[in-house]
Parts: structure tokens; sequence; C-alpha cells
């Protein structure tokens, strides 16, 4: 039941994101010439709402639906990781034109080059995996 | 039910993002899409080669459902939610798109230039999408989270790191668009 309900959510995730044109290549292009509002207004409205719902969790000390207090880790302290990380990410986003989520939408949407990039994205996750000691962090 | 097969706006998407956040939170997980990136890794067996890898990957198991889902969503929403759906961009960025020999621009959901069948029979597209993809996979690690985990989940727990990684994403992405992008294509 667990797993369904997991299921169901990501469902929910990927038609979102499907339907709203986060997983366009085109949007995210856009987006990096500034000639729409509309990947701004998807990322800005998200946290218009999503602001004040993890202040009012914080504030309220709400309990998850197992009665188990809601905790939303702190992210360490520090600039070079975010920083550096950050623009390697920001990169391949542009240049893929998916993050993340919005890769494995693309495969079920039948586009399978994808399958490319995610092929890709693994390889990099197990390459940052096997140097991240000698990186700044 | 005619709306819902045309493309969503932002208004309507936005919130829906946060809302599925919310969910997790109330189901007591944390939204963070690339580290499932990590959890296949070592599924693949990569806690051999780095401790980075060596962790109870079924713990992981919601979150790889929570793939599995996106994956029949990009099914479900392309196939029974849209007519042939095309993003509606800007006439200027059509323009550029073509200049750069993106023909597809304004007639596809994704450039079928990258996207397309031929794509697997093409080396000069297969490295494209393999780079962009090893920059997301480790950048995404290095940064310690991605668009899910720090520009949305994140910045809505004002995380100051999360603001950090969110501009580099954009430092990375414009740079790519207008400096790299002229050389490539």
């Amino acid at each position: 039941m667990k797993h369904l309900f997991f299921l169901f959510i990501g469902l929910i995730f990927g038609i979102v994101m499907y339907k709203s044109e986060a997983a366009s290549w085109f949007r995210i292009y856009e987006m990096f010439q500034f000639q729409s509002f509309h990947m701004y207004g998807l990322m800005g409205s998200a946290l218009v709402m999503g602001i004040p719902i993890v202040q009012y969790i914080k504030r309220k000390n709400i309990k998850d639906y197992n009665q188990n207090p809601i905790v939303i880790p702190d992210k360490d302290k520090g600039v070079t990781r975010y920083l550096a990380g950050g623009i390697l990410f920001g990169l391949g986003w542009a240049l893929a034109g998916a993050c993340p989520g919005p890769m494995f939408v693309l495969t079920g949407a039948g586009y399978l080059p994808i399958l490319v990039v995610i092929l890709g994205a693994v390889f990099g996750t197990w390459i940052y995996g096997m140097i991240r000691h000698k990186l700044p962090h | 039910m005619e709306w819902i097969l045309q493309p969503w706006p932002w208004y309507i998407g936005g919130p829906l993002i946060a809302v599925i956040m919310f969910v997790l939170l109330y189901a007591g997980k944390n939204f963070g899409m690339s580290s499932n990136l990590r959890t296949m890794c070592t599924m693949c067996g990569a806690g051999k080669s780095s401790e980075f890898f060596n962790f109870d990957w079924k713990s992981q198991q919601w979150n790889l459902m929570v793939v599995l889902g996106a994956v029949l969503g990009g099914l479900v929403g392309s196939r029974f939610l849209s007519n042939n759906q095309i993003p509606d961009i800007s006439e200027g960025t059509r323009a550029i798109l073509q200049e750069h020999g993106f023909e597809s621009a304004g007639t596809a959901y994704v450039p079928t230039e990258l996207f397309g069948p031929e794509a697997f029979t093409s080396p000069f597209t297969l490295i494209i999408l393999l780079i962009g993809g090893l920059l997301v996979g480790f950048g995404a690690r290095y940064a310690g989270g991605c668009t899910s985990g720090h520009a949305i989940s994140g910045i809505s727990n004002l995380q100051v790191p999360s603001v950090i990684a969110t501009v580099g994403f954009f430092i990375g992405g414009l740079t790519m668009v207008h400096l790299l992008f002229p050389l490539i294509f």
C-alpha cells in the first residue's frame, strides 16, 4: 500500500511536470533567454505556496501521518560546493534541457534518447562519489 | 474537462508542485529527485568502490516508486491528457533557435534534433546528451540537490545554501545558453 501511495504521488508529479512543460527542453532554453515568464511563474508560485507551508509546519510542530514530528534537515553551511555544484548542474540542465525529475517523465512520454541523459546522470553521480574527497566543499 | 487537455498554465503547475512537496513531508519524506541517482549507483554495486554509495538502498524504495510514478506520469500526461502538446514558446526564442539549427522549435514538445529517433545514430547528439547528463548528475550531487531539493524544498525552508545553489543553476544555465551554445550548435 505504501508503495502504491508513492507511485501515485510520482504519477501526479509526472503529469504536472509534463502538462506544465517543465519537462520541455524549449521551456528551459526560453527561461535562460528571459523571453517568457512561464518557468519563473511556475517556480515562483511553487515557492509562494511552499514557503508558508514549510514555515507553518516548523512553527506549529505539525506531525506527519504517523504522528512523528516532520523533520526538514537544514543544509550544511558553506558556499563552494553549492556554487560550484550548482554551476555544473546548470550547464547540464540547459544542455540536456531536463533536470532529474523531468528526465524520467520524458522517458514515459516516449522520448527514448533521454535514456542517454539518465545514463550520463547516474554515471556523473558515480564520478562525484569517487572523487568527492579531492573536491573543495 | 477540456482544460485538462490544454497546456497547464504556471499558476496551476506551480501550486501543484508545492502540494506534492507538502504531501511528501506529511508522509514523513522529503521532496528530492536527484538522490535517486545515488540510489541507482548503489543498486548497481557502487558501494564497493566508494563508501558514499554504501547505504541501505531499500530505505529509498519509496523515492524509487516516485520515480516510477513519474515515468507513468509522462506516459499518461502525453498520451491520455494531451492532444500533441506543443509548448507555445515566444517568437524571439523560436527565431534564435532556428538560427542555431533547431528547426523543430515551435513544432514539438522537445527538439526532434536531440530527442528524435535519429539521435541514436548521431555520435554528436549522443555526446551532447551524455555530457548534459554527466553535468546534471555530478553537479546535483556536488551541490547536494537539484531543482526539487534546492530551488523548491530548500528555498521553501529558507536555506541560504539552497539560494546559493539556485544562483549557481542560473549562472551555469546562462553560460551554457549564451556563451557555449553558439560554439556547440
